[in-house]
């Protein structure tokens, strides 16, 4: 990005209100970067329980702990809250902080949205965990919410659903427009696009996804609504509906969502690797070309989740190209984080660790994606344990070791102190095997025939289970270090330079650390 | 093929003897080939897409080990600082281009073959309830439900669990060897979807439409599945039983089918106690409602009603009788009026009546439940 002028604003206007009143009326892009990021580390810890509540039902064959129903509950409620409460709240709150120190902005364009797209968050969530103690229980009808299971034969809590999806979707679609508006309009003179960190061009182009596609969700939540309340059709068969449409319309946002989650993940990983490599990134150029082709094809692969719906050949095999398609473009990627490392000089501090690690496995989560594009095989993979190990590879080690990688990685910036290395390394190490154990395994459970989202299973799949329940405890309470790491950070002095790591370029390494309240209020000219 | 990550089932092998685990321990690990044509079909092009993985794979992991080993400072590598390359850049777009082209072409034509949609020699309508099957011999008057048969004990682990736990049923399918059989796949309820690993079928059952899907299975066996699509609480609890048999054997199943009606209607005609009612009831009971309405008759609070102590059971019957004959449409209540023989029926709704501290000492019989039916 070329020699940078220093013109860092030393002098702070104003500091922090002080007590509750700070957090409930910020507008500062920080303060609202980080009530993201703790939202979304309390939402992965409770959606972690209930994936360990789920895994000690598997551990062994027989229902020992719970009633299938209350399973149900648990794997829906888990995919829920994991995708829409942990994973896309980090993101944000990573844009948030990152965005406007990167291009050199003074905060976001629009800081009472933002304020207000944080808040309606803790409320969405709160309504919809609040199902779990309602009569019928919460939402047992799975993350993809498949009518009519989730319209005629839903609990009576299915309308809080709805209600907090809608809420989420505001949210999300009030974030993505202030982060476009912040990247378009607040560059600092000589920040052209093309010089634009990757982290920011993922995430503009993952800002236009979510707009595209959010109200699509809210549009098939809304038809739902309609069909359990005001007597219209739009899934039920009986009435002249057509179930198949809800999938439809559902993967129609569901497809572009998964990139939601994986882009900025791909922004995070271009940052890092080339910092501890300390060599450029390289082919800068065909990594956006790359990104804004993946976000193109999301549009038109929605149907591989339906190969089994019984759709025409020739919908079937357009879908199956489109989607095998997508393995170029994610090729070029992955081809030049390696060449970026090739010839590098590379140190492995935490950061690296995880974004190495997200290399590696999200090219596996890849692979199994590749296989299940091929349609003919998607019949013997479709709704078994070989589609689960497939997207949590592309989403734990995918979106979430980025999303953790990400935050050791800036966590000096914002904290002005050094985390712990020795701790960070214990941390990556036991969440890279945890991780493995407990996912790998799925593989061969999958691929010898166990369907997913059942709480009991035929005896030849038990060994595996047990595996990757083990598995799952040692990933999940290894978490607990990442907590502990974080709050170390921020207590222990430690203090750490501006520019924090050996090879870091950007302007967010030109503050000091911690990064003051008010950043470049004068815009620094980028050469 | 039983050498995918060979190395890393012997690891879980070594934690494995850690736990307690049932002797039937197999570790399978990949696809099996299944016993059609077609599922060979699918699985050479699984095994084929999985080694391009592992040929890519090591080709990228392999530079990223080598650079991690190499290009590390600790060692004093010095960072290089080329960061394009036009050439490279278009060599690895087009050759993964090229190799998903040469994947795309037999995936095609395996696609192509089972959507084949020639005449079949039987045609069975597959018919997706919650939580059983319903199978139906299209101009052969054969018409009946397999649910699971696994005993109750043995999922709350009090005994224990059988061979083919959770892959038994009562009524399995039976089809001919080596004929082509279609299957006309439907719902009556939410969607379900019929999958069996060995023929390489899987096709979802969805209300309101009929999908097709066919299969030849050329010897005799025994071949199970599961529900494939998450449809309420017992979709853990639905397997599917096809019982392939040579065309003699075949043809005296279908005698032998026609033969058992003609008794279950004799049976209607006798004169049933209350007492022979209860407890043909109770069995009936658990077998088709527990489910829902749970062993003990009193439900789950918001989702299925208690039918102990409800108004309907103590009042009138004809209201009782209807609901449980025909259901109640656009709930999980579906309708028994087929499902169940007329002495089932009778016996369900005497024991509903005569159960939990219920007791009307109502006795409703066969004969009652047979004019309504007509
Ligand atoms: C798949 C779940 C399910 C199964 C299996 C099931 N029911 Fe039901 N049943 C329901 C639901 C749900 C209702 C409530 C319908 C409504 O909203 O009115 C119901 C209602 C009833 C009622 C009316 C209760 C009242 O007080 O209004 C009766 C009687 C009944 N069921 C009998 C049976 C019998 C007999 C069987 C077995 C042969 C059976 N059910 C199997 C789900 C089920
Ligand atoms: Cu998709
Ligand atoms: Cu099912």
């Amino acid at each position: 990005m070329g020699t940078l002028e220093q013109t860092v604003e030393t002098e702070v206007h104003h500091g922090p209100a002080r007590g509750i009143t700070r957090w409930l009326y910020t507008t500062n892009h920080k303060d609202i970067g980080s009530m993201y990021l703790w939202f979304s580390l309390l939402m992965f810890l409770l959606g972690g329980c209930m994936a360990l509540t789920i895994r000690a039902e598997l551990f062994q064959p027989g229902l020992q702990l719970m009633e299938p129903n209350f399973f149900n509950q648990m794997t829906t409620m888990h995919g829920l809250i994991m995708v829409f409460g942990a994973v896309m709240p980090a993101f944000v709150g990573l844009a948030n902080w990152m965005v406007p120190m990167m291009i050199g902005a003074p905060d976001m364009a629009l800081p009472r949205m933002n304020n207000w797209s944080f808040w309606i968050l803790p409320f969405a969530f709160c309504m919809m965990v609040a199902t779990l103690f309602m009569e019928g229980g919460a939402p047992n009808f799975g993350w993809t919410f498949y009518a009519p299971l989730s319209t005629t034969y839903a609990p009576p809590s299915v309308t809080f659903f709805i209600f907090a999806v809608h809420m989420m979707g505001i949210s999300s679609i009030m974030g993505a427009i202030n982060i476009i508006a912040t990247i378009l309009n607040l560059r600092a003179p000589g920040m052209t696009m093309m010089k634009l960190p990757l982290f920011v061009w993922t995430w503009l182009i993952t800002a236009f996804l979510l707009i595209a596609v959010m109200p699509v969700l809210a549009g098939v939540v809304t038809m739902m609504l309609m069909d359990i309340h005001f007597g219209t059709s739009f899934f039920n068969a009986a009435g002249g509906g057509d179930p198949v449409l809800f999938q439809h319309v559902f993967w129609f946002f569901g497809h572009p969502e998964v990139y939601i989650m994986i882009l900025p993940a791909f922004g995070i990983v271009s940052q890092i690797i080339p910092t501890f490599a300390r060599k450029k990134l390289f082919g800068y150029a065909s990594m956006v070309y790359a990104t804004a082709s993946i976000a193109f094809l999301a549009f038109i692969v929605w149907a591989h989740h339906m190969f089994t719906v019984g759709m025409p050949l020739a919908g079937e095999l357009f879908f199956m190209y489109a989607t095998m398609l997508i393995a170029v473009p994610t090729g070029v990627k992955v081809f030049n984080w390696v060449a970026t490392m090739f010839r590098g000089s590379m140190t492995f501090e935490t950061p690296m660790l995880f974004a190495l690690a997200f290399v590696v496995l999200f090219t596996i989560g890849g692979f199994s994606g590749l296989m299940l594009a091929i349609a003919p095989a998607d019949f013997q993979y479709h709704d078994t344990y070989f589609v689960v190990a497939h997207f949590h590879y592309v989403l734990v080690p995918g979106a979430i070791f980025s999303i953790v990688a990400a935050v050791y990685y800036w966590l000096p910036k914002w904290t002005g102190n050094m985390y712990n290395e020795t701790m960070g390394r214990w941390h990556f190490w036991l969440s890279f095997i945890g991780v493995n154990v407990t996912f790998f395994p799925m593989h061969f459970v999958g691929l010898a025939g166990m369907p997913r989202r059942i709480p009991d299973y035929a005896l030849q799949f038990a060994d595996f289970n047990a595996v990757a329940s083990v598995g799952a405890f040692m990933f999940g309470l290894s978490q607990l270090l990442l907590v502990y790491n974080v709050v170390q950070c921020i207590r222990v002095k430690r203090p750490a330079t501006a520019e924090v790591w050996e090879g870091a370029e950007g302007l967010e390494w030109t503050v000091p650390s911690p990064a003051p309240y008010h950043t470049f209020a004068q815009p620094p000219l980028v050469k | 093929m039983k050498i995918i990550g060979w190395g890393l089932p012997a690891l879980f092998g070594a934690l494995g003897l850690i736990f307690p685990l049932s002797a039937a321990a197999e570790w399978q690990v990949n696809l099996g080939p299944g016993v059609t044509e077609i599922s060979r079909a699918v699985y050479d092009l699984h095994m084929t897409i999985f080694w391009v993985c592992v040929a890519i794979g090591a080709v990228v992991f392999g530079v990223m080990l080598y650079s991690i080993v190499h290009h590390r400072k600790s060692r004093g590598a010095k960072a290089h600082n080329f960061h394009e390359n036009t050439l490279v850049e278009i060599i690895w777009t087009v050759v993964p281009f090229v190799i998903l082209v040469g994947m795309a072409v037999p995936a095609t034509a395996t696609l192509i073959k089972m959507y084949d949609q020639s005449e079949a020699e039987l045609d069975i309508q597959v018919t997706g309830y919650q939580w059983k099957w319903r199978y139906q011999y299209l101009g052969e008057d054969i018409d009946f439900f397999s649910s699971l048969s696994t005993p109750r004990e043995q999922i709350s682990n009090d005994e224990t669990k059988g061979e083919h736990y959770l892959l038994e049923v009562d009524n399995a399918m039976v089809i001919p060897a080596g004929k082509k059989v279609r299957l006309l796949l439907t719902a009556n309820d939410v969607i379900h979807s019929w999958w069996v690993p060995d023929l390489a079928v899987k096709k979802d059952a969805i209300p309101g439409f009929i999908n097709e899907a066919w299969t030849i299975a050329p010897e005799p066996g025994i071949y199970r599945g599961q529900c494939a699509e998450l449809c309420g609480k017992d979709h853990g609890f639905m397997p599917i039983v096809v019982d392939v048999r040579s065309e003699e054997d075949f043809n005296q199943w279908l005698v032998e089918m026609k033969q058992a009606k003609a008794q279950a209607s004799d049976a209607a005609t006798k004169n049933w106690t209350l007492a022979e009612l209860m407890a043909k009831g109770e069995e009936v009971y658990n077998r088709a409602c527990a489910a829902c309405h749970q062993p003990n008759g009193e439900g789950i609070p918001g989702a299925f009603p208690a039918l102990k102590g409800s108004p309907m059971m103590v009042g009138d019957p004809a209201a009782h009788i209807d609901v449980v004959l025909n259901g109640k449409s656009g709930t999980a209540m579906q309708a028994f009026r087929d499902q169940l023989s007329a002495v089932e029926l009778a016996a369900v709704i005497t024991y509903e009546r005569n159960a939990w501290g219920n007791t009307t000492g109502d006795l409703v019989s066969p004969a009652q439940i047979n004019t309504l039916k007509q």
